[in-house]
């Protein structure tokens, strides 16, 4: 590391030096992040009678897409249930810290920054110190099993994590916007349902993406709580891997197919993947 | 906003939110100690007040021993590795090359998926079987002529959580690389050109100049990547299942309180695990919340 480091512009054999090993060093790192996606596609494309772990690195000599049809086959429904879970539970995890973040940022009381840590303080626990008693809450709620039950869990646990998000980004909304509203006599909803909300979208973007992204690829609350007709694609998928009984090459496309929601957003609405990210680091 | 005296609606509009995480984060947390200080098995209602007995119990668990060891090999060898690994690519990456954005996205890309879906495909990478069944990593080993490098991965004897960092590696190094770039992004060009004019050498500005200044950056990555191999679950329960060998806090949580019906024992071991997370985590909070105040 250090040598690309002591470039001096001047001499230029040696810059020549430098860039080589520069760019030496990010193919070798590009090769060990698509390493993994290599073996992933190759093996989900290969034909049934090309199964061998002996021949994994090896192209395959055609494309197939038997396995896709076979895992989709297993995973179709839990792919259904993770949609059927993750939008309705982004979508209001973000409404409901989009006005706890409007509240925080634009009407503050007394003690409302203390009130703001404690929600913030949801996000840093680690899922195991309320699992027991969430179960049980969970079961005499008589929402024990189902997806609803799974909505609810992740709409609160989202709650810290949105409030932030939403509280920073109205925090840079001039106030009087709020006060030519209040003059208008509007209400405090009233001022949200007119005035925020409707320039908050860069917020739920980024909101949305994030909660979306974390709930689809949940495990510890989809696991504990729901039977296996409503097993999201984590739990279902982690019920097939290494099975005997699924063929590899199946697992494969199984993985494929239940990364390519979040995979895609990624691809296509990185920069607020990414704002999300460094948002809430320290969820869960 | 100080003119306004309507509180009431304020707090109105956020009541429904503090009564929720008040029960499921506050009351949850309690409830769960008090669990753990009782005999609880089940769902049957008999339980008697225990105290401390639980916890002294796990001190003197085997497998809790093999859960701390386990935490403490991945800990380090993931926070070190994914740090280093990270700053590594941020300061790569920084250095004015063609195709930032193509190399960038492709380091972040494993962040996109999840920990189970990492572990299936690194199940088979490590793949640990020998000679005419070998495959994975260590048949690509092989025909590379890298004999040395061929192991038996996270069925390594003692060490085999270094075999699950791995894949925990190459899932967070990049997200690492992301806080690090913005941090880097964030020094100002002036106080680079200003050291250069001074004479100071690239290795000199990043030793002396640069790495001081993303301190910060660094203290929250080690947070942000303690506070995942404390409570790491997923991963291993997608390459290795439930063994005793590659056991975690979390993992024996989960079988204890789910599979075996010890409320007691698992509230515990919840203790344990929200404990160590609070030694990670409290500490950063009130050095970050002093720093905003000042």
């Amino acid at each position: 590391m250090t040598t690309q480091l002591t470039r001096r512009p001047p001499i230029q054999p040696k810059r020549m030096v430098v860039k080589t090993l520069q760019y030496s060093l990010l193919v070798f790192f590009l090769a060990f992040f698509l390493i993994p996606i290599y073996v992933v596609l190759v093996t989900s494309l290969k034909p049934l009678d090309q199964v061998s772990l002996q021949t994994m690195w090896d192209l395959p000599t055609g494309i197939d897409i038997a396995n896709y049809v076979l895992a989709w086959e297993k995973l179709g429904p839990s792919i259904g249930n993770s949609f059927y879970l993750v939008i309705p539970a982004a979508l209001l995890a973000a409404l409901l810290g989009s006005l706890n973040g409007y509240v925080l940022s634009k009407w503050k009381f007394p003690g409302s920054e203390l009130i703001f840590t404690l929600i913030l303080f949801g996000m840093f626990i680690p899922y195991q110190a309320i699992l027991i008693p969430l179960v049980q809450t969970v079961r005499e709620l008589g929402l024990y099993g189902g997806i609803p039950g799974l909505i609810l869990v992740h709409v609160i646990y989202g709650l810290p994590i949105m409030t932030l998000i939403f509280r920073n980004y109205y925090l840079s909304v001039p106030d009087e916007l709020i006060e030519a509203a209040l003059v208008d006599g509007s209400g405090i909803f009233k001022t949200y349902w007119l005035i925020i909300f409707p320039i908050s979208i860069p917020a739920f973007i980024v909101g949305i993406i994030w909660e979306f992204t974390s709930i689809w690829n949940d495990f510890l609350f989809a696991v504990v709580l729901t039977s296996a007709d409503a097993w999201p694609v984590t739990v279902a998928l982690n019920n097939i891997a290494g099975s005997q009984i699924v063929q590899w090459n199946v697992q494969m496309a199984g993985a494929v197919l239940a990364s390519l929601p979040t995979i895609l957003v990624y691809i296509f609405l990185g920069k607020y993947f990414l704002r999300g990210m460094l948002a809430g680091s320290l969820k869960g | 906003m100080k003119t306004i005296k309507r509180h009431g609606a304020s707090i109105a509009l956020l009541l429904p939110s503090i009564v929720v995480l008040a029960i499921f984060v506050y009351g949850f947390i309690g409830v769960n100690l008090s669990i753990s200080l009782t005999d609880e098995q089940g769902l049957n209602a008999e339980s008697n007040f225990v105290g401390l007995d639980n916890y002294f119990a796990l001190l003197d668990d085997p497998r809790f021993h093999i859960d701390v060891w386990n935490t403490l090999v991945f800990s380090v060898a993931f926070i070190f590795c994914s740090l280093f690994l990270g700053l590594g690519l941020a300061i790569l990456i920084d250095q004015k090359i063609r195709a930032e954005g193509f190399f960038r996205s492709i380091y972040l890309l494993p962040m996109a998926v999840s920990f189970i879906v990492t572990g299936v495909v690194w199940r088979w990478l490590m793949n640990p079987a020998e000679g005419s069944r070998m495959s994975g990593l260590n048949l690509l080993f092989d025909t590379l002529g890298l004999d040395f490098l061929i192991n038996q991965w996270h069925l390594t004897p003692t060490w085999g959580m270094l075999g699950i960092a791995l894949p925990a590696i190459w899932q967070m190094s990049g997200y690492t690389m992301a806080l690090f770039l913005a941090g880097l992004r964030s020094i100002p060009e002036e106080v680079k050109e200003a050291a250069r004019t001074d004479g100071a050498s690239e290795f000199v500005i990043y030793l002396r100049i640069i790495l001081p200044m993303i301190r910060p950056v660094a203290l929250s990555a080690i947070v942000i990547l303690g506070h995942i191999s404390l409570k790491v679950f997923d991963l291993i329960i997608a390459i290795a299942g439930k063994q005793l060998s590659l056991d975690v806090p979390a993992i024996y949580m989960w079988q204890t309180t789910f599979d075996a019906y010890n409320f007691a024992r698992g509230a515990t071991l919840a203790t344990y695990i929200l404990v160590s997370v609070a030694i990670f985590v409290i500490p950063y909070l009130i050095v970050t919340s002093r720093k905003e105040r000042a």
